[in-house]
């Protein structure tokens, strides 16, 4: 492997053993008509680009500003999304579980990570780590307090194991002070943790940097650093 | 099995540490790790059951010490090797040696799109009635097989209600092993936080799990 390039970056790639052997891998499987390296980009740039927590924050501010879209969401989630256009891999079967005055609900697979890829994209590592698949279902208040998110006592938790091939997404309350907000605007407060039920959404006129939809001009802080 | 993967409830694993600005992919071959196994998946050779009891087959040593787009290629390994396609030899020297088995099928880029967005739905007709309703209260079974399954340690030998009765799914515990879908009704179970981690649990939790019926009794 060349080692001229600029050492400016980490060396996560290049020179990482097991970079060589998943090239390695590809390569076998290239050169036995197993695989087509162009499929792998599509799918690559599916997951990178097209698919991701902005799909959900759609479901969930249509959901905010329709009732009887709510409704449906609620009796057939599967359907319900797909009539937004999403549907496919992980998310099937597709449950919306809608956060109460009482209630608050934790989307956690303990035996895997089955995540309802459709709405919210590939996971990020924190929730496919055994950290947070261990505790989630024994102390959700714990996991929850990580987050920065503390409830009140009496806030009952309901933690979803997604143990069959059902995908859950968490449907938040809708923030106060957004009587005036269109949906486009109330999807930008919605962000992926507040889908997992490890945040809550945003609140109106905030820049933060979990935001999904950034207000235009302003750098997308979900985008890899430079 | 009771392998490593069977997390619910395990102590030690340290902070979660969340870091909001988490990019996407760590590294470019991440990228190429999850393409390569969604496009050997569909070749058609094995199931989402069997995939996932090979990840949770690996040693324990090595999925605790492994990152998960790992735990992805060592598994794609077994399976490429158990199925004939690539062997040992090959992985070792790193270039095709052999002609290996022929797929079904090779996902082209331009179905891509459409193959994502079918996705593998598992919902099958049960020519049974279900065995439980809404409301009901029932029991997990308690027993430990050593092959795949999906009730997980925590929720075994307890009671709790059905919430709700979901489709006809495939059974894993037979898919995974190439001895038929089976499928069986699902059932959305849910357990106090009491009945599944004693007295001291948080009073206000409640944990569900999607069980098939066979993971079942009546109270």
């Amino acid at each position: 492997m060349g080692h001229d390039h600029s050492h400016d970056h980490d060396h996560d790639n290049e020179l990482d053993p097991f970079a060589a052997r998943v090239r390695a891998l590809e390569t076998i499987l290239t050169q036995k008509g197993l695989i087509d390296p162009a499929a792998i980009d599509a799918i690559v740039d599916t997951y990178e680009h097209k698919v991701g927590p902005r799909n959900g924050a759609r479901v969930v501010a249509r959901a905010w500003c329709d009732p009887k879209f709510a409704d449906w969401l609620k009796r057939d989630a599967t359907e319900a999304i797909a009539s937004l256009g999403y549907t496919g891999r992980q998310g099937e079967h597709m449950q919306a579980v809608f956060n109460t005055e009482d209630t608050h609900n934790l989307i956690v697979c303990t035996l895997c990570s089955c995540y309802p890829w459709t709405v919210l994209g590939v996971p990020p590592t924190w929730y496919k780590a055994p950290a947070f698949r261990s505790q989630a279902v024994i102390d959700p208040r714990g996991v929850l307090a990580e987050f920065g998110l503390k409830l009140p006592e009496a806030t009952r938790i309901r933690v979803w194991d997604s143990t069959a091939e059902l995908r859950y997404m968490v449907v938040p309350a809708r923030p106060a002070e957004t009587d005036g907000l269109g949906e486009d605007e109330l999807a930008r407060l919605v962000t992926r943790d507040s889908m997992i039920g490890t945040g809550l959404p945003l609140r109106p006129g905030s820049l933060d940097p979990r935001a999904l939809w950034p207000v235009a001009g302003a750098p997308d802080a979900l985008e890899p650093k430079p | 099995m009771n392998g490593p993967h069977d997390l619910g409830g395990q102590m030690g694993f340290g902070p979660i540490a969340p870091d909001p600005a988490e990019p996407k992919f760590h590294a470019d071959w991440e990228r190429r790790a999850l393409g390569i196994t969604l496009a050997a998946g569909t070749m058609g050779a094995w199931n989402i059951d069997e995939s996932r009891h090979t990840r949770e087959s690996l040693h324990p040593a090595l999925y605790y010490n492994a990152s998960y787009y790992e735990i992805w290629i060592r598994a794609l390994e077994k399976l490429l090797e158990r199925h004939g396609f690539v062997s040992a030899d090959e992985i070792e020297a790193g270039h095709k040696v052999w002609k290996g088995v022929v797929p079904k099928r090779v996902l082209k880029a331009g179905d891509v799109a459409e193959t994502l967005a079918r996705g593998g739905p598992c919902d099958r007709a049960v020519l049974t009635a279900p065995k439980f309703k809404p409301g009901d209260r029932v029991r997990t079974i308690n027993e430990h097989p050593t092959g795949h399954t999906r009730l997980p340690r925590y929720a075994r030998g307890k009671t709790g209600v059905v919430e709700a009765w979901r489709e006809g799914y495939v059974f894993p515990d037979t898919n995974a092993h190439g001895n038929g879908e089976n499928p069986q009704h699902v059932y959305t179970v849910t357990f106090e936080g009491r009945e599944l981690w004693g007295k001291k649990s948080d009073p206000a939790l409640t944990v569900s799990i999607d069980a098939w019926e066979s993971y079942l009794e009546h109270v």
